[in-house]
């Protein structure tokens, strides 16, 4: 009967040899002396290498068979480690034929130890590795073509966060003007620089008698709520200089953005608007003011007590043709502050798992606890507040702090 | 920036003898001198550490720029000296280190006092009457190596530290140190090595020096130990019977004898 060998018993006898299995395994086999003499080779070693046995045993080191490059580096990495660790896996390295081509293999090493411990000898095999090689190089030249893109998108992405950060300042007041008899101050954070922030304030001043404000939050982020935010400040600027009354300025507000975008497409803001009258020969200064779905400001007292302004019922500006907004008034006497901010504060998330939002009342709390302070230490204390939210503030939050010199 | 934790300094050994400083060269870091510590700690002060960029320095503090001459490295070894104030120490750099070595007494001479320069080379590559032992293009070939292993280096040391159980700790500094290598870091750091030439430089050297050669190091040829200790005045030149570029990790006994040999020498 023909036909393959199936009988594992006589798989075996063909298989006797282990001199013959050395010899002719689908590796190389070597083994070299301490100082790299080669004691033993095999003969598919000998075969890739086109060298005859008498040419190496006792005549060449393992590094000869090497590369130059493969060299050096078997002598800075391969041969330390190999010393250090007993034994060295993996390798890659490429061996130089007799006829000058190379060849691509993987290396491994063990020493042998002698009985007291001492190395005696290197075992080597060393596995033909050229299809894996060429694999290999694939992949590194998409990884270096990863690298490189990588490299460019983060110089990119630092471009474009030095243009919105200019933008942004743009969209800001660079100071805040000296109002007689008043102190502020101002913070703006911005959520990410990789986006515009849709919060603004402004404080300029009208006629030389009175200084309009105003501070809200667009919908959106991004270039369209920049663009919306830029709409909103001068408007809210031109409109205050025609009638600086609250009320009015918020309405022209409304017209203009239901004039500029559609239905398909509206665009709307939170706003608060007031106009600052301040008396400098008593010490107060009168604020009439107006909110558009925008939190209620809060009034801080020289005397340690804070409370809301209230302007309930006011809707957002730019979503209704017939829209209603809230006045309200109040007067700071010395040390009092008004203090505006939008809701990246008050909806912060805070608690272990993040899911409480920081809310009105806690903020309120917060500010009544340094009611009294100037303006500048109130938006210091909420700034370091913002801080302590961490990762839990993930809006952009503005704040704006008017206050009544302290006498 | 704190230098001790930027370049990982140990210092270990008697706190009472003369400061003995042991630089690694390319692809070592300072677990290389395992085997030259024993000799040492009994007499000497001994301070080791890692290049920015090599071992378990801070590879935060790793710039192209700095560490593209040799006197980066140099600077490397001055402001370690500087952070533990030593004066008049013995600096033993091994392979490109032993040329740092030179540089750094010539910024901080009061404060190294003596070099040991273990298979040093100034220059790799041949040059008209110079015998380097190598071509740029057997550097450019130097650095596929690099990129080749540059894959599977983590990998690799795995399983290969996993099979020796019975020495461990060395299986974990390893891990820690060689797979930590930044491949970009390694790269700058092979073509500072073997692109340099500090020749001239040898001339400046003003202190004592052992300068220790091996037999058989494809590295750093026997013409080139000569060179150095010809460029050398007053140098010593020990020919260690040792193979390969690190004979403090193949012949430390023989290593050790001559480095103890020079620091015992009276002063």
């Amino acid at each position: 009967m023909t036909g393959p060998v199936t009988d594992p018993a006589f798989v075996a006898l063909l298989e006797d040899s282990a001199e013959e299995l050395y010899e002719n395994a689908p590796c190389g086999y070597l083994s070299t002396m301490m100082d790299g003499t080669i004691a033993k080779i095999n003969a598919t070693l000998l075969g890739w290498l086109g060298l005859e046995r008498e040419a190496v045993v006792g005549r060449m080191r393992f590094s000869d068979l090497l590369t130059v490059g493969g060299r050096l580096y078997h002598e800075t990495h391969f041969a330390p480690l190999l010393r250090m660790q007993g034994t060295i896996n993996g390798i890659a390295l490429e061996l130089r034929a007799a006829g000058g081509e190379r060849m691509p293999v993987l290396a491994s090493s063990a020493l042998r130890y002698g009985e007291a411990g001492e190395p005696l000898l290197v075992r080597t095999t060393v596995f033909d590795a050229r299809e894996r090689r060429a694999y290999e190089e694939e992949l590194l030249r998409a990884r270096r073509d990863a690298e490189e893109s990588a490299r460019h998108a983060i110089a990119d992405r630092a471009r474009l966060q030095d243009a919105l950060a200019v933008l942004q300042r743009s969209l800001l007041p660079d100071s805040l003007p000296g109002v007689p008899g008043m102190e502020s101050a101002a913070y703006y954070h911005a959520a990410s620089p990789d986006q515009l922030g849709g919060d603004f304030y402004d404080v300029f001043g009208i006629d030389g008698k009175r200084w309009a404000f105003f501070l809200g939050d667009v919908c959106g982020k991004g270039p369209q709520a920049a663009a919306l935010t830029s709409l909103t400040r001068y408007t809210l600027r031109a409109a205050a200089l025609h009638d600086p009354d609250p009320l009015s300025a918020l309405a022209t507000l409304n017209t203009a953005l239901l004039e500029r975008y559609t239905h398909d497409d509206p665009r709307y803001c939170t706003a608060v608007f007031g106009v600052l009258e301040p008396d400098p020969d008593a010490g107060v200064v009168t604020v009439h003011l107006a909110a558009g779905g925008h939190p209620p400001a809060l009034v801080a007292r020289a005397d340690g007590t804070c409370d809301c302004l209230p302007t309930p019922g006011g809707m957002l500006v730019g979503l209704l043709p017939e829209p209603r907004f809230t006045a309200a008034t109040t007067v700071l006497g010395p040390g009092d502050s008004l203090v505006l901010y939008t809701d990246g504060i008050t909806e912060a998330r805070t608690g272990s798992d993040r899911t409480t939002l920081y809310g009105d009342e806690a903020l309120r709390t917060f500010v009544a606890r340094r009611a009294g302070a100037s303006p500048r230490s109130l938006v210091e204390a909420m700034t370091g507040l913002l801080r302590s939210f961490g990762a839990g503030l993930d809006d952009d939050t503005a704040l704006l702090v008017l206050g009544a010199t302290a006498k | 920036m704190d230098v001790l934790r930027r370049n990982h300094v140990t210092v270990t050994g008697n706190p009472a003898g003369r400061t003995v400083v042991l630089a690694h060269g390319f692809g070592c870091d300072q677990n290389m001198w395992r085997l030259t510590l024993p000799a040492l700690t009994a007499s000497y002060r001994v301070v080791l550490f890692d290049y920015v960029g090599c071992g378990r320095s801070e590879l935060s503090a790793f710039d192209e720029e700095r560490y593209s001459t040799l006197d980066g490295y140099a600077r490397d070894v001055t402001e370690v000296c500087e952070a533990l104030d030593l004066r008049d120490a013995v600096f033993v750099g091994h392979s490109v280190s032993a040329m740092v070595g030179v540089l750094a007494a010539r910024l901080a001479p009061e404060r190294i006092g003596a070099l040991i320069m273990v298979a040093p080379s100034p220059r790799y590559i041949d040059d008209e009457g110079y015998r380097g032992g190598f071509s740029a293009d057997d550097i450019d070939e130097l650095l596929v190596s690099l990129e080749s292993n540059y894959l599977g280096w983590s990998a690799t040391m795995a399983p290969a530290i996993m099979g020796n159980p019975d020495r461990p700790e060395l299986g974990k500094e390893l891990t820690n140190s060689f797979c930590a290598t930044d491949p970009a870091m390694a790269r700058v750091f092979a073509r500072t090595t073997f692109l340099s030439d500090s020749r001239d430089d040898l001339k400046s050297v003003s202190v004592p020096t052992l300068v220790l050669e091996c037999t058989n190091d494809v590295i750093a040829p026997r013409e080139v130990g000569a060179f150095v200790h010809a460029c050398i005045p007053g140098s010593t030149l020990v020919t260690l019977d040792a193979t390969g570029h690190c004979p403090h990790l193949s012949a430390p006994e023989a290593t050790n004898e001559a480095i103890v040999a020079f620091l015992e020498q009276p002063r």
